[in-house]
């Protein structure tokens, strides 16, 4: 199991995620002889995941789960969160618009929950390498961590200082840098100093739209081209099959006898598949605004 | 000519255009792909170009179009911008809009255009002539050059292709090749069904091969990609626009999904003549190369490659023996014929190979098919515990089967998207979204396959939820 390579059977030491249900989903280190506690049941370790398959149905007590392999999507619903994060409609758009692939070097600030860092790592994998900077010690090792545990360790380099004061630690070699922080329009110097002379892409996420104003203008000033701010929302629908009951006006003076066989008195409704939108979906997460650094 | 640049000598040879590279035309939020080809004439926004003084030239570059379509690097000129010393005004309230404003006519433009005055200079032109630019807004005035800017300036940038640029230009200019696939659904698309280097991928589209060269991107050239298709041949011509290094197609393969029922049943014959050589030309050469194969030996002695398939009766052996140079090119092109479809079966038999192990990584179905069908059909050569997503223009067909596949067991985590996508235009106090928007990209089923369960029958209700949550069987919600 690795977070960048697929496996079929669980192993000890492995990470993998249980999926009890459509919005509950969680993780679990999977460990000889070790025990987790669920709704349903406790799960041992030894006997209920070690050597299955991933994808198998695992029972409880209670009820059953399957058990899944981790990939950046799944682990962005099931992690724990230390800060508020990037979910997958965004981090998708931002894959795309900043041209990542196998082979892509990139740097990102603030690491936080290491959501979207997942997801690049996964990417860029085998070739590329992340740079990733989190101001927050006790955040930056807790990443570290989990880097290590998911098997991506060497794929990243964590560092702990500020962006805003002493940049990436890197210089001339990145074809994408990510800003997630409360004054990107401060790290745009730095973001532009560790980007590859020939160019390469930079996107910087902000929640109010002050933030993205300042950001346009600092890229404006340091001769970024293309700049464009783009929201992105992702509706989900509920599937579900309704019964419209038809309404009776009595009955028909004009139908003889044989002319309505279709619609017997008892069945006085019309079933159909269907969609309903959610009372409520998230409206907004931030602004993507998204630019080129041309060649210096 | 070409302005200075820190030479970096091989460094740079992988950012210079080349002949033969295929690129990208860009002007404002126009784009096209275009391949470099000597002294080949390229129209773009109404213009012909020839793309023969880019070789050589750095991607990204900006070019100016030459009266006779040659391009030139472009210069940036530190010319007094057309707003220096201009008064601006407050609002307006005392402007009238009686069309009379600006002084020179459409046959002035042109006349400047065919004097060959540059964008920059037919601007200033247009402001020095307009009666009323000095009582417009400052912002206002800046607005009014932006808008010339774009109508005038001659000039187009030379990109180098990737999945984005692809993905808006085929979402603008041609989205009824790709089932009106909007470019933020494809990048969840890649997202969802976990596209990463060393994976099989099984890919069923109808969009051009934008989908196809997307997923491609994602895998630099690691692990594999079958792509399943309708009818005679996989349609691929987006691919091309890509540009991948030649070993990227080393990791492509195709199946016909003719042959997929018999390969789940483990009846597909991989060894015998190719039924899919639906190329009636070529059967007609095949059959024209046995009738020349039936008759006598001597004729044989011409054709220097072993068939399998050639059956030498010799039963002619009264014929004449005498062989035209006509029969000859007939014969030869035949034997070409024939090893194609050799090599042909020999991928078939390859990719064969790969699916039957049922252990595909990713699903991915875009097109203009029915995805029901499609995506139970093709579900099956995927191992457990693995992502699939399927597109559609519509929403119904996917309701559909959102509903088959809660029925039949075997997949978690379904969810039925879509995306909603808008662009702000951001300056110090006109910031605000775009006018329009786009009213819809498409739908996405996304899920997650699990190990069948045979020990329970199929439609059981304990559906995924075994938890006291209700399946609804009831109709509306209270």
């Amino acid at each position: 199991m690795s977070f960048v390579e697929y496996s079929d059977f669980i192993q000890d030491g492995d990470v993998a995620i249980i999926y009890l249900s459509h919005n509950n989903v969680m993780p679990v280190k999977v460990q000889q002889g070790a025990q987790t506690q669920t709704r349903y049941g406790v799960i041992r370790h030894s006997t209920d995941l070690i050597g299955q398959r991933y994808g198998s149905k695992v029972t409880c007590s209670k009820g059953w789960f399957h058990v899944l392999h981790p990939t950046p999507e799944l682990w962005t619903v099931a992690l724990p969160h230390r800060t508020q994060i990037l979910y997958t409609t965004d981090i998708a758009f931002i894959t795309m618009m900043l041209e990542l692939k196998p082979g892509s070097i990139v740097c990102e600030s603030g690491t936080g929950s290491g959501s979207l860092s997942h997801a690049i790592l996964r990417t860029i994998a085998p070739t590329g390498h992340l740079h990733t900077v989190e101001f927050h010690q006790q955040r930056a090792e807790k990443v570290a961590e989990e880097f290590k545990e998911h098997r991506v360790d060497h794929l990243v380099t964590v560092r702990n200082q500020d962006v805003c004061k002493d940049g990436f630690g890197v210089t001339g070699v990145a074809d994408a840098v990510f800003l997630d922080i409360p004054r990107p329009w401060d790290a745009v110097g730095h973001a532009k100093v560790a980007m590859k002379k020939h160019g390469g892409r930079l996107c910087s996420f902000s929640p109010c739209i002050e933030q993205v104003q300042k950001t346009c203008e600092a890229l404006q000033d340091q001769g970024f081209e293309d700049i464009s701010t783009t929201e992105v929302l992702l509706r989900e629908y509920d599937v579900r099959t309704v019964s419209l009951p038809l309404p009776d006006f009595g009955p028909d003076p004009e139908t003889t006898e044989e002319a309505t066989p279709a619609a017997p008195p008892n069945h006085a409704s019309i079933s159909l598949k269907t969609t309903t939108l959610p009372r409520e979906m998230p409206g907004h997460t931030g602004y993507l605004t998204f630019a080129t650094k041309p060649r210096t | 000519m070409s302005f200075v640049m820190a030479d970096n000598g091989d460094d740079d040879n992988q950012y210079r255009i080349k002949e033969g590279d295929y690129v990208v035309l860009k002007r404002g939020e126009i784009f096209k792909a275009v391949q470099i080809q000597p002294r080949k004439k390229v129209i773009f926004e109404k213009q012909w170009i020839f793309l023969d003084n880019a070789v050589g030239q750095l991607y990204s570059t900006t070019f100016e179009i030459l009266s006779g379509g040659n391009l030139k690097p472009h210069e940036l000129k530190d010319t007094a911008s057309p707003l220096d010393a201009v008064e601006a005004g407050t609002d307006n309230r005392n402007i009238v809009d009686d069309g009379k404003s600006q002084k020179l006519t459409r046959d002035d433009i042109e006349a400047l255009k065919e004097k060959g005055l540059k964008g920059q200079d037919i601007i200033k032109k247009l402001v020095d002539n307009h009666a009323t630019f000095g009582d417009k807004t400052e912002y206002s005035q800046v607005k009014y050059i932006k808008k010339k800017k774009k109508k005038y300036e001659n000039t187009v940038m030379i990109l180098k292709p990737s999945c984005r640029i692809l993905a808006m230009m085929y979402h603008g200019r041609e989205p009824g090749k790709i089932c009106h696939l909007r470019y933020d659904t494809l990048a969840q698309m890649l997202t969802l069904a976990n596209i990463h280097a060393g994976s099989k991928v099984l890919v069923f589209e109808t969009c051009a091969g934008l989908v196809l060269g997307s997923i491609m991107e994602r895998m630099g050239g690691y692990g594999s990609v079958i792509q399943m298709y309708p009818g005679g041949g996989p349609v691929r011509a987006g691919v091309e626009n890509f540009g991948f290094p030649a070993h990227f197609h080393d990791t492509l393969h195709e199946f016909p999904i003719c042959h997929v029922n018999a390969l789940l049943a483990g009846t597909l014959d991989t060894s015998a003549k190719d039924p899919t050589a639906e190329n009636t030309h070529e059967k007609q050469l095949n059959l024209a190369a046995e009738k020349k194969q039936n008759q006598p030996e001597a004729e044989e002695q011409g054709t220097p490659e072993e068939e399998s398939m050639v059956t030498n009766t010799g039963d002619d052996a009264g014929q004449d023996v005498e062989k035209t140079e006509k029969d000859k090119l007939k014969e030869a092109k035949a034997q070409v014929k024939k090893l194609r479809l050799e090599e042909k079966q020999r991928k078939l038999a390859a990719t064969a190979a790969l699916l039957k192990g049922r252990n595909a990584d990713g699903l991915v179905i875009s097109s203009r098919f029915h995805p029901c069908p499609v995506l139970l059909g093709l579900l099956k050569f995927l191992s457990p515990s693995r992502p699939f997503v399927v597109y559609s223009q519509y929403i119904e067909p996917l309701i559909e089967c959102f509903k088959k596949l809660k029925e039949c067991g075997g997949t978690v985590n379904l969810r039925l998207t879509d995306t909603w996508l808008r662009h702000y235009q951001v300056l110090p106090d006109r910031t605000h979204p775009l006018l329009l928007m786009s009213g819809g990209g498409g739908y996405l089923l996304s899920g997650t396959t699990v190990a069948t369960d045979h020990s329970k029958p199929a439609g059981s209700k304990q559906a995924e939820e075994p938890a006291p949550k209700r399946q609804k069987l009831e109709d509306t919600e209270g």
